[in-house]
């Protein structure tokens, strides 16, 4: 009996020690609450959530999808309450039509001011008085090129559609990007309601596809890179890492102008604890962490104070920081009216088709 | 009674197979079916079934049935050599013989066919090879060609195991007696090795064509985004455009077509005993 009593004594006592050690362990802080934050993958570098937590005490449960369509599918499935999210433009603009982000105060926000007046403009485009998100990355959409290969230099979105380099182009294998290309190339809006326009566009695209290698996402730029393909319509951010890897390569914005895109913070309806959210917000506007995520990403940043900070050689690589001539002829993607979306998947399934 | 307890207990262990049957296959049908007879704003409608006459649609489903019937028949041209092959083999050779095969498929499915795109990429392993060889280099990539060749790679063992399940159980005396009456290899083969053979083929043939017909993942990765199966379209409408009920529509007319290629292989397959493989 007494033998049966030390026994469970000794398994309390390491119970009681190992409770001290799962509260007393993880650092000075204590958890005071937590928040469920939905972003792409590989989009924040995780040292940062370590230390919002050792500053805030604010565990984060973080969560990640692919694509801006998957993140709407999954949110919507509404099998987990996310407090946070961070998509793209459209995206964005869809769920605020939606009603399913919550207004914020931006000016509440300690370093809401080192995000440079441009980006709140582009904002603008799909969350109209900036009231719902908060610039993350940006970047524009262009053509990376091999200089070994393509011999004049390329500043229109022309090389694409002349046929001079057959077999050598990669187009994107999202819709909306490559459809956005050959609007621009006709010197229409990427954000055209117009079906005629559309057409236009199509029939563009369908003459082109014979000289198209292959539509591709992320291989993109592997294409590039290893040689396989001349020029390929490519996000800014994945030029960046092309030209680490291939210093032939160079990267182009075309005069006609093409597509900035932007990817923003926002706060859901579902969200129960909005000032833990706004701390994260504006966690994640300040300099010294902005920096972090820029330094684990290397897409262009909003955050002007991260930008100042850039050595001379970096602030000019346009694949970082696009100049203002570059974003002239520019636009933000926003949502078409549903006939139109409909029209152009439609439209691309016959391209594939073909 | 005794009997009926036994039964009883029987049907007790098949409770964790009827719950996952439920849970993963009935219920998943149900909601598929339920998506695929209405519209988006929920009303019945057949017109998600029969969009697969749409002209793209249809076109999408020519090229599916291509790939899937071509990939089927090398697959058959492959496994009947190397069965024949393996046959003579001794046990243990045989046994090794068969590990080889099977030795591909313990890594995964996704990574070998990136693998096939880096052989068959313009400046790929292969031209690479033929270059050195003083050859013309080959533009397969994003062709229905290197379709083929991923779906053949990733499906041969499916149309091997059961083939070489069913020649193995041919008797030898059979041959044996057939050498002796004065067949030559030819006739042994069309005579006795092929009829003998036919429910393991059967069953092969469903396990190559069901997933070719069906598989997006090869065509997206080796036909360079610019070839669509239906399989493709099925997960556009999904993922990209958003649109579950076509995207059921076309999964529940894909599932009506493959349900009568494998009628028609099961109305054949009943002459034979039935391959237990699948």
């Amino acid at each position: 009996m007494i033998m049966k009593k030390r026994v469970v004594g000794v398994v309390l006592l390491l119970a009681l020690c190992m409770g001290i050690c799962t509260t007393g362990c993880s650092g000075a802080q204590e958890k005071k609450g937590s928040l469920t934050v939905f972003n792409y993958g590989e989009y924040l570098d995780p040292a940062v959530l370590d230390m919002f937590f050792e500053e805030t005490g604010i565990e984060v449960k973080y969560e990640e999808a692919l694509t801006p369509e998957e993140m709407y599918t999954k949110y919507k499935a509404g099998a987990i309450e996310y407090d946070l999210l961070c998509s793209t433009d459209y995206m964005l603009e869809k769920l605020i039509k939606e009603g399913e982000l919550q207004e914020i105060d931006i000016d509440s926000m300690e370093n809401a001011e080192n995000i440079g007046d441009k980006y709140w403009e582009f904002s603008e485009a799909f969350d109209p008085d900036n009231q719902y998100t908060v610039p993350y990355f940006w970047g524009t959409v262009g053509i990376l090129y091999d200089k070994t290969k393509v011999n004049d230099p390329v500043d229109s979105w022309g090389v694409l559609f002349d046929g001079s380099y057959s077999g050598e182009i990669i187009m994107q294998n999202s819709m909306r990007d490559t459809l956005s290309v050959a609007l621009k190339a006709l010197g229409f809006s990427l954000n055209t309601n117009d079906e005629n326009e559309i057409r236009q566009a199509y029939e563009l695209l369908e003459k082109q596809k014979a000289d198209v290698q292959a539509y591709l996402v992320d291989e993109a730029r592997d294409e590039v890179v290893a040689g396989n393909a001349a020029l390929a319509l490519v996000y800014s951010g994945e030029a960046y890492l092309g030209k680490e890897y291939n210093p032939d390569l160079e990267y182009v914005v075309p005069k006609e102008g093409s597509q900035v895109w932007l990817d923003s913070w926002g706060v859901t309806k579902n969200c129960k604890n909005l000032e833990m959210a706004m701390q994260f917000l504006d966690f994640l506007c300040r300099e010294d962490i902005a920096q972090m995520n820029f330094e684990y990403i290397y897409y262009s940043t909003p955050n002007d104070a991260v930008i100042e900070a850039l050595s001379e050689e970096e602030r000019a690589d346009e694949t970082l920081v696009p100049t203002e001539n570059a974003t002239e002829n520019c636009e933000v993607c926003v949502q078409q009216e549903p006939e139109v979306v409909e029209l152009e998947n439609e439209l691309w399934k016959e391209l594939k088709a073909e | 009674m005794n009997k009926l307890k036994s039964i009883n207990k029987r049907s007790w262990l098949s409770s964790p197979y009827i719950v996952w049957i439920i849970g993963f296959t009935v219920i998943p049908m149900i909601v598929i079916f339920r998506y695929a007879l209405t519209n988006p704003d929920g009303g019945f409608t057949f017109s998600q079934i029969t969009a697969i006459l749409d002209p793209v649609h249809l076109r999408a489903l020519v090229f599916s049935l291509e790939i899937a019937v071509g990939s089927t028949l090398v697959c058959i041209l492959l496994s009947y050599p190397l069965v024949l092959a393996m046959r003579r083999l001794n046990l243990g050779k045989q046994g090794f013989a068969l590990f080889i095969l099977i030795l591909p498929m313990w890594m995964n499915f996704i990574l070998r066919v990136l693998a096939w795109q880096m052989i068959l990429s313009k400046n790929g392993i292969l031209n690479f090879v033929l270059k050195g060889l003083g050859l013309e280099p080959l533009a397969i990539a994003n062709t229905g060609t290197a379709i083929m060749i991923g779906m053949v790679y990733d499906y041969l063992p499916y149309m091997v195991l059961p083939i070489f399940n069913a020649v193995a159980e041919i008797d030898e005396d059979i041959i044996e007696a057939a050498k002796d009456l004065g067949a030559g290899g030819l006739t042994i083969f069309r005579k006795i090795i092929l009829p003998l053979s036919i429910p393991g083929l059967l069953s092969g043939i469903v396990m190559v064509f069901v997933p070719s017909m069906t598989s997006f993942v090869v065509s997206d990765i080796l036909g360079g985004g610019k070839l669509q199966l239906v399989g493709n379209i099925i997960e556009q409408e999904f993922t990209k455009n958003m649109n579950w009920n076509l995207g059921s529509g076309l999964s529940v007319s894909l599932m009506i077509f493959v349900l009568i290629s494998m009628a028609f292989t099961m109305k054949h397959d009943v002459e034979g005993k039935g391959s237990a493989i699948w």
